[in-house]
């Protein structure tokens, strides 16, 4: 086992440039061109991604985080959905350059995901050393036989027991859980630089939840890999990461070290999330915030032809004339705090 | 027998299932597509604008219809009637697909042909819908020993190749044009009965069905004014896409000189007649009774399509 | 699994019997029985002669009695005669049966290598030109009578070529044979294959949404793997069924193109053995295409739980 880690650790390609950021995304345009007209599915989107890091990304659903991942990869179905203009870098090279089949050796090898729904995510017709195998034999040329044992000790890192057996049976033979750590195998199969995974955990019983966090985060600081956690539950959020960006609209509205999210919620969005998660603590009856869980008024508003304004003005409490007409620029509370909200001073 | 996991389905179910949609759904996604569905002629102008090979079909199949109500009008010549002088003639002004070995004016032939074949296609597909509805329905409404001993029988008829127990009918029957129509309805019935079967299977666990049950409703009024209006929706599909194999057919069985019997002029026969020789001497013998055959294939088979898309939207292609 | 094995080979039976019944009763509802037939050439019935043909055949005995020793006679290997060559009835068939099937094989080779492919092209290709044009193509193949298609076929060739491509006298070889069959299993395949072009694309269109689909091209798996190996494995089931009914009812089609190419096989035999009601014959050939829709369907069944792991055969 202790050979398996170090082995893969090796493949790393972590580095002295432990400063340099693996992944970087820029401006990041991906819209949706259906009928009614342009949606902005993610818009003016960045974020920056060290080795080792680990990033939430948390928002409704809706809000575009998916397709923020999915953009990652190129894999927005098209059409018709359309990256229209930014960047994605990997290692300074930027993914949007790349041709197609560039783009396949990025996939599965150097950025993998793992994707919300364990039940429907993996082939009922393949076995699951098969599917597991598949990106090793396509991205590490390894031959079948190699690609099974492999397989197997993969499974036995995600820690399925009777891994032997498992590699041999098909999907439905499995729980969902067990799916999931499937799942999980088959993204860190190649030893990827960045690994995002799209709400791994929704679909799953809460004890199962944990689980699958766990291991994911164990496994990431064994790998070293730099993990991309999207999700809308900030419980999640608050055990697994460092950072956090929460989206809506399509749009980043704050980002901040996990601590200061907690602690200092700048953006009204932020501060709706926040008071809608019953709160542990109110069960002493000290820390609460209110006795009801609370919900943000109204609900994400269709993205289609968004006026060129703060999206979440129509749910916004503290919305102006301002926030209806232009969207906020970025304002710096700290160096690794940042808002876009026209009202920061009278939120706080 | 067949166990499934994950809601798999018994793949062979999967031809047979059915199409089934309210027509008040329908209406509901029409609207919802922006059709004007208040009146007829703006549903009818939605519906050509969506469907337009749909309303091909259903403009051949009225040709088709039209042209053998009103053969008698169309024609200059009669059908029967041999002139040895025109034997084999070329297509000209005064015959303009020609004239057969006989000397009978093709163009009226294959008019009257018309008749024929639409008198065998939808007397068969009549027939044939009759007796599927009354099949599966006693198969699923009744159950038991019924719905068993149904079963084998439709299991019977279906291990034979259509064309096949469609010959041997015919030939056991005899020749006639009515005989024909049995000979094609038989083959015909079995798929019918399934799907009206699969149908009412799942239309009487349906609470609306427990309800006249427990109103002491009789279980003839409970088929015929509850179960049976609920599974007009895959019947029509069906029954339209059944009209184009039936056409096609009866133009094979009179091809092989076991359909429609003289004097009755026949697509089918009229291709046999010529077959072999004129291939090489009379090609227009060859050429127009066949493209009858397959225009109106084609219509009612274009019109079965763009019918399962409505009632089917599982079928449907995203556009 | 074993029970169910059982149970559908005993059903199997329960079938192939109901088939014979029934073929059994069409020989005799239809009018006049072969002592007229022999007789309608001699334009007049000698009641004696008749008699004597009659108790010859065993047409005097009651129906059931009939039926039971046809039954028993076909148990141990006895096929009858028929009633035209006075041969038995199996050296008349069997001769005819390498012909057909070689047809039927070739008809269902075509079938496939032509209908997934393009399937799964015109699936891929959704909306785009190639799907427009395959639908419009497989529509017409399904309109198209295939005697007519084959028709058409000899005219083109003898006014392009000069020569019709049928089966005059026995061809050079296996290759020149293969050839001559391979333009009749084109055209009853041009059928079969536009419909199982129009099932791979629903089928395949259905898979292609799927969430595994999606975790396969983040795996960075190609499209052509994506399209063989992830989707069509997962769409072929209805296809194997749809392939299982063309396969077993490719009979009926034969029959049509057989006799338009004159080729010597089973399907005309049945022909000219109705119009000369040589029932033996067709009793036999019947029951024999019977046999073959109900074994192909039972190797279907298996088939599928060969290829897809989540569906078990249990008691």
């Amino acid at each position: 086992m202790e050979k398996l880690i170090n082995e893969f650790s090796n493949h790393i390609h972590v580095s002295n440039l432990a400063e340099a950021a693996v992944l970087e995304v820029e401006n990041l345009k991906t819209y949706f061109f259906v009928k009614q007209g342009v949606v902005k599915a993610v818009d003016d989107f960045s974020f920056s991604l060290k080795s080792g890091d680990k990033l939430a990304i948390v928002g409704e659903s809706g809000c575009g985080k998916s397709m923020t991942a999915l953009s990652v990869l190129r894999l927005v179905p098209n059409p018709p959905g359309r990256i229209v203009s930014g960047s994605i870098k990997l290692d300074g090279k930027d993914l949007l350059q790349m041709s197609e089949s560039e783009m396949r050796n990025i996939r599965g090898n150097r950025i993998s995901m793992i994707f919300q729904e364990p039940m429907t995510s993996l082939n009922p017709v393949l076995s699951i050393a098969q599917q597991i195998g598949e990106a090793l034999i396509l991205h590490q040329k390894l031959s079948d036989k190699d690609a099974f044992d492999r397989s197997v000790e993969l499974l036995k890192l995600v820690k399925i027991p009777e891994p032997l057996r498992r590699a041999r049976e098909y999907p439905h033979q499995l729980s969902g859980g067990m799916r999931q750590r499937v799942m999980t195998a088959m993204a860190l199969a190649c030893n990827p630089q960045v690994l995002l995974a799209d709400e791994p955990t929704t679909a799953l019983d809460v004890t199962i939840q944990a689980q699958i966090l766990d291991l994911i985060m164990e496994l990431q600081d064994r790998l070293g890999t730099a993990v991309v956690l999207i999700t809308h539950d900030l419980g999640v959020v608050a055990e697994t990461s460092e950072r956090v960006i929460v989206m809506y609209g399509g749009k980043k509205v704050e980002e901040a070290n996990v601590n200061d999210i907690f602690a200092m919620p700048l953006h009204p969005y932020t501060q709706g999330l926040l008071a809608a998660v019953p709160k542990l603590t109110t069960l002493s009856g000290k820390e609460s915030y209110s006795k009801r869980l609370q919900e943000i008024p109204g609900i994400v508003p269709a993205l289609v032809n968004l006026p060129d304004a703060c999206t979440f003005a129509p749910r916004c409490a503290f919305a102006t004339d301002i926030c209806r007409h232009e969207y906020p620029p970025y304002t710096n509370i700290s160096s690794s705090h940042k808002v876009a909200c026209w009202h920061v001073a009278k939120v706080c | 027998m067949m166990s499934t996991v994950n809601g798999v389905g018994n793949p062979s179910s999967k031809d047979d299932s059915s199409p089934e949609k309210k027509v008040s759904e329908f209406n509901e996604e029409l609207s919802l597509a922006g059709a004007n569905v208040h009146t007829k002629v703006g549903m009818i102008f939605f519906l050509t604008k969506r469907y337009p090979l749909g309303f091909l079909g259903l403009f051949l199949v009225f040709v088709f219809i039209f042209v053998a109500l009103f053969a008698p009008y169309l024609t200059t010549h009669d059908p029967l009637t041999t002139n040895p002088s025109i034997s084999l003639a070329a297509p000209s002004m005064g015959h303009p697909m020609g004239a057969d070995f006989m000397g009978r004016d093709l163009f009226s032939r294959v008019i009257f042909g018309a008749r024929t074949s639409l008198a065998v296609a939808f007397g068969a597909t009549i027939l044939g819908v009759f007796f599927g509805v009354l099949i599966g329905l006693a198969s699923g409404y009744l159950g038991g020993w019924v719905d068993l001993v149904l079963q084998r029988l439709i299991d019977i008829l279906q291990s034979l190749p259509t064309l096949i127990l469609a010959m041997a009918m015919a030939a056991a029957l005899g020749p006639s044009l009515f005989n024909t129509i049995i000979a094609i309805a038989i083959p015909k019935f079995p798929s019918i009965a399934r799907v009206i079967r699969s149908s009412t299977l799942s239309l009487r666990e349906m609470p609306f069905i427990e309800a006249a049950r427990a109103m002491g409703m009789s279980d003839l009024r409970i088929v015929f004014r509850h179960i049976f209006p609920n599974t007009l929706a895959p019947l029509i599909v069906l029954a339209t896409a059944g009209l184009g194999s039936a056409i096609l057919v009866e133009a094979s069985l009179s091809f092989l000189g076991l359909g429609v019997p003289e004097p009755h002029p026949s697509w089918g026969r009229m291709l046999s007649e010529s077959a072999s020789e004129y291939v090489r001497t009379a090609p227009w013998l060859v050429l127009f009774p066949g493209a009858a055959i397959t225009v109106a294939v084609f219509g009612a088979n274009l019109l079965g399509d763009a019918l399962r898309d409505i009632f089917d939207p599982r079928q449907r292609t995203a556009n | 699994m074993a029970i169910y094995l059982l149970r559908r080979i005993f059903l199997l039976f329960v079938t192939i019997l109901g088939v014979s019944i029934i073929i059994f009763a069409l020989m005799r509802v239809v009018p006049g029985n072969i002592a007229d037939v022999l007789f309608e050439s001699s334009g007049y019935i000698d009641q004696v002669q008749k008699a004597k043909i009659e108790a010859e055949l065993g047409l005097d005995k009651p129906l059931i009695q009939q039926y039971l020793s046809w039954l028993g006679h076909l148990l141990t290997g006895d096929f009858g005669f028929s009633y035209m060559s006075e041969r038995p009835a199996i050296d008349e068939i069997l001769p005819r049966l390498p012909v057909t099937f070689k047809l039927a094989a070739l008809t269902l080779f075509f079938t496939i290598i032509f209908g997934i492919p393009l399937g799964v092209w015109s699936a891929v290709k959704q909306n785009g030109l190639v799907d427009n044009a395959l639908r419009v193509v497989t529509l017409s193949a399904l309109s198209l009578p295939s005697f007519w298609c084959g028709l058409l076929v000899l005219m083109f060739s003898v006014h392009v070529f000069g020569v019709i491509p049928i089966y005059s006298n026995e061809p050079r070889s296996i290759f020149h044979e293969l050839f001559l069959l391979s333009i009749p299993a084109l055209v009853v395949g041009f059928r079969s294959s536009a419909l199982i072009v129009r099932l791979t694309r629903s089928s395949m269109l259905e898979v292609l949404r799927q969430d595994y689909i999606r975790t396969a091209r983040a795996k960075g798996v190609s499209e052509s793997t994506i399209h063989y190996r992830h989707a069509l494995k997962n769409a072929i089931l209805p296809i194997i069924t749809l392939l299982g009914i063309e396969a077993s009812h490719l009979m009926g089609g034969l029959v049509v193109i057989e006799t338009v190419f004159n080729i010597p096989g089973l399907g005309r035999y049945l022909v000219e053995a109705i119009r000369w009601r040589d029932y033996p014959i067709v009793q036999n050939i019947v029951l024999f295409s019977a046999c073959a829709v109900v074994m192909t369907n039972f190797i279907v069944d298996m088939l599928y739980a060969v290829i897809d792991p989540r569906i078990k055969y249990v008691d």
